[in-house]
């Protein structure tokens, strides 16, 4: 388990550095100066040239690069060019909203889609199993924003049970600011968790046919036991990829749910500095993506090992 | 008896919480400030916000766009028109509590105009030859030659009073004079300010304001109707109107601001640079069905490139009227019967996007074919308005008195002309109104009739506002949200 947990966290490391370089070449190629979009279109060029030297953009790539990663390594993610406020505050800020939304949004997911995976494949083609399929249908069909704003329209418009958006920040108490974010964490929630359960279900049926459950039936177990016991554990191996790949979607892609919802995100942070070019901060959270969906597939990769001890050998 | 007591002061409790009017707001925008400092970056959006409710200037902007005293109480102008004496208000103090003095404002000018300033409007300050305090009550400012519109210029966001204790951390904390200090920035959410104690002028009504930004048309119309914002400035989504106009809880404003809208040519780029081919562009141009198409009939249309509302304002409209058959005999006489191809390339707000495909459709109907980009902000300075790449595009320019721009050579649409320059630089120093006004409209005669530009229509502003809140400034002769006058009827 060690060896292997080794393993996996040196290619952390070297997919984070070769995303470092990407992202800041990327980034540096885009057009755009900073300074002449804060300043607008009056301003005189020798005021433009005041302003690139405030805020250290006259110095070479390279400088820009090794102080950008030294920085990083301290935990320093250097100064928005627009904000003029620490980048580190800034990402903060908007990660109080993001990663609950995504926590939140995936806990509904789970919730949502372990039980009604489970119930869909025990009960192969019975009437349950073709109306959750017909509704994990046209819940990965529906356009979540469309849903979001039917919501709003619903619970917010007509029935003013919430706000139509905003965030009143977590200061206002736990129940305010998580009833904040249910709105939108449900529309987040609703094609992730209709994916889930179809991959859920099969992945169950799947298990369902392999011999050692037979075995177990024949043994004397019930349906029930065999499933519980064998099938389930078996099952989850794909469900627990898709779970991945689901929350770093959740964490970085949230981007027109806060739209909808006006939440102050990360996604509608990156969307807004990509637009002032205020490029330090663009580097920063994507980076700062990166690392998650790297960490993410690095914590799957250890639970595969936990619930298939196969991979632990293998490795 | 106990319980008759209790239902009385219950009852008196209901009656006074209904006699007592609300005393806090939100206001809806669009865009969010980049930082709070309004005399180093161009966004309109901290004007919005900041502008004469939390800082001032020595002049200040009324609602009808005249310029009134703001921190200076009077002032005298010399006879040569270059020396301006202000006599300040007294007793005035900066939201940090130290008092404001002569040395701030020659601190504040002194700032804006120095070499390392970060200004967007620095050539506000270029006339100025220096500032001195006379004595803690009194600022003498001398200018290097008369300045027809100084008081003007002082009343702008750009000029406002800062604190000069307060400058290091004025981007995240701002200390002014006004009716409303900063409070709180939820970055990303809102700004809330509160009402000022210690106000030198009228206290406000209201006591605490927030600016909640929310950027997605359909999420304002969400936050509209579920409440969560009492009035929307600049509401951006047009085709709503109508369903707010209709609803007796809300007020819609339409008025206008200092944004002419234009459809910018390229006066150096063949075939651009003869005028037959610009009058013919602007001939094939019908601003009534952009106006209706693009605004969905929100805008005021202009010939030449100054606000309508302004006393000085002439209607050359007539100038360049809808005429496609006469626009492609124009083309025809330039040497292109066929017409030619160019480049449109249109920035992010609606006015351009939606114009620009209506104009597009107007210019292939006199045969000249557009190849539309549409760029982020920051492409569009890089390409079109820094490397003058661009055939054809539409911007709306929201400064006030902005004529003095087509007087650049250099500016991005490249217009030289000599006659023009002359006429705008003897304006400059020329301080008697009735002689301005007759080269003001001289000045709007000369683009109009070499064609510079397709003048399209004033941009419109249009608020939403709960039918019970009243103050709210229906024009905007600057970017501001001034809420000093705001309050709630009962």
């Amino acid at each position: 388990m060690l060896r292997y947990s080794l393993k996996r966290l040196g290619s952390l490391l070297i997919s984070l550095i070769v995303a470092s370089l990407v992202i800041f070449a990327c980034i540096e190629v885009v057009p755009g100066d900073p300074a002449s979009f804060m300043l607008g279109i009056n301003a005189q060029p020798d005021t433009i040239a005041a302003l690139r030297d405030e805020l250290g953009l006259n110095a070479s790539i390279y400088e820009r690069y090794v102080s950008w990663i030294s920085g990083m390594l301290t935990g320093d993610l250097g100064t928005s060019y627009t904000y003029r406020s620490p980048v580190t505050e800034i990402v903060a800020e908007r990660l109080v909203i993001s990663l609950p939304l995504a926590i939140y949004a995936l806990t509904l997911t789970v919730l949502v889609a372990f039980p009604v995976g489970v119930l869909a494949a025990t009960r192969q083609g019975s009437k349950t199993d073709i109306s959750v399929m017909g509704a994990t249908q046209l819940g990965v069909a529906i356009p979540n924003f469309w849903f979001a704003m039917l919501m709003v329209l619903v619970f917010a418009i007509n029935l003013r049970w919430f706000s139509a958006g905003g965030f009143p920040g977590w200061d206002a108490g736990f129940f305010a600011a998580l009833k904040a974010l249910t709105l939108p964490a449900i529309a987040l929630a609703l094609p992730q968790a209709s994916i889930l359960a179809r991959v859920m279900r099969s992945s169950l049926l799947d298990t369902l046919s392999e011999d050692y459950i037979r075995t177990a039936r024949a043994k004397g177990l019930s349906k029930r036991q065999a499933l519980w016991r064998h099938a389930l554990r078996n099952a989850l191996i794909p469900v627990l990829t898709i779970i991945g790949l689901q929350f770093s979607f959740l964490l970085a892609g949230a981007i027109i749910i806060e739209n909808v919802f006006f939440l102050p995100g990360l996604g509608r942070l990156v969307f807004q500095a990509i637009s002032q070019r205020d490029l330090i901060v663009v580097e920063s959270v994507v980076m700062l993506l990166v690392f998650a969906v790297i960490v993410v597939n690095f914590l799957v990769d250890l639970a595969y090992a936990w619930v298939d001890p196969r991979l632990r050998s293998h490795a | 008896m106990k319980k008759t007591l209790t239902l009385t002061s219950a009852l008196a409790l209901i009656a006074t919480g209904a006699l007592a009017a609300q005393t806090d707001v939100t206001i809806g925008m669009q865009l969010e400030p980049p930082h709070l400092d309004p005399t180093s970056a161009a966004a309109g959006a901290i004007d919005q916000v900041l502008y004469s409710n939390v800082f001032e200037g020595l002049t200040r902007f009324g609602p009808d766009g005249t310029v009134n005293a703001g921190l200076a109480e009077s002032w005298d102008i010399s006879e040569d028109g270059t020396t301006y004496v202000f006599k300040l208000r007294t007793g005035v103090k900066f939201h940090d509590g130290t008092d404001f003095e002569a040395t701030d404002v020659v601190f504040s000018l002194d700032r804006a105009r120095a070499e390392d300033s970060t200004n967007a409007q620095k050539a506000l300050f270029d006339g100025i030859e220096s500032v001195e305090a006379v004595d803690a009550n009194t600022v003498k400012i001398t200018l290097n030659a008369p300045q027809g519109n100084f008081l003007f210029n002082m009343a702008w966001g750009d000029a406002v009073i800062v604190a000069p204790e307060s400058i290091d951390d004025i981007k995240n904390n701002p200390v002014g004079t006004g009716a409303f200090t900063f409070a709180d920035w939820k970055q990303g959410d809102s700004i809330t300010i509160a009402r000022n104690a210690n106000y030198w002028g009228t206290a406000p009504a209201l006591e605490e304001a927030t600016f909640k930004f929310i950027s997605d048309p359909t999420a304002a119309f969400g936050a509209m109707m579920a409440g969560d914002v009492d009035a929307f400035y600049g509401y951006p989504a047009p085709e709503n109107l109508a369903q707010f106009e209709a609803d007796p809880r809300f007020n819609v404003l339409s008025g206008s601001t200092e944004g002419e809208t234009i459809l910018a040519i390229n006066n150096k780029l063949e075939p651009f640079n003869d005028v037959r081919v610009r009058k013919a562009v602007s001939m094939a141009i019908d601003r009534q069905a952009i106006i209706d198409g693009a605004m969905f009939g929100y805008g005021t249309p202009i010939g030449t490139h100054f606000a309508p509302h302004n006393p000085d304002y002439v209607d050359l409209t007539g100038n360049a009227p809808f005429d496609p058959a006469a626009a492609k005999a124009l083309l025809a006489e330039a040497g292109y019967p066929d017409g030619f191809k160019t480049t449109l390339k249109l920035p992010p707000p609606s006015y351009a996007r939606r114009g620009g495909e209506i104009i597009a459709a107007q210019l292939r109907e006199i045969g000249i074919e557009t190849e539309i980009s549409n760029l982020e902000w920051a492409q569009w300075l890089e390409q079109a308005f820094r490397g003058y790449d661009f055939g054809l595009t539409i911007v709306s320019h929201t400064e006030p008195m902005d004529i003095g721009i087509y007087a650049r050579p250099e500016y991005y649409f490249q217009y030289d002309n000599a006659d023009l320059q002359s006429l705008i630089k003897k304006l400059g120093v020329e301080s008697d109104p009735n002689k301005r006004t007759e080269m003001l409209q001289q000045a709007q005669t000369i683009i109009s009739e070499d064609y510079v530009n397709g003048y399209l229509f004033q941009l419109a502003l249009t608020s939403v506002v709960d039918a019970k809140l009243n103050g709210i400034w229906e024009n905007a002769p600057t970017q501001a949200v001034d809420l000093t006058g705001v309050s709630w009827s009962e």
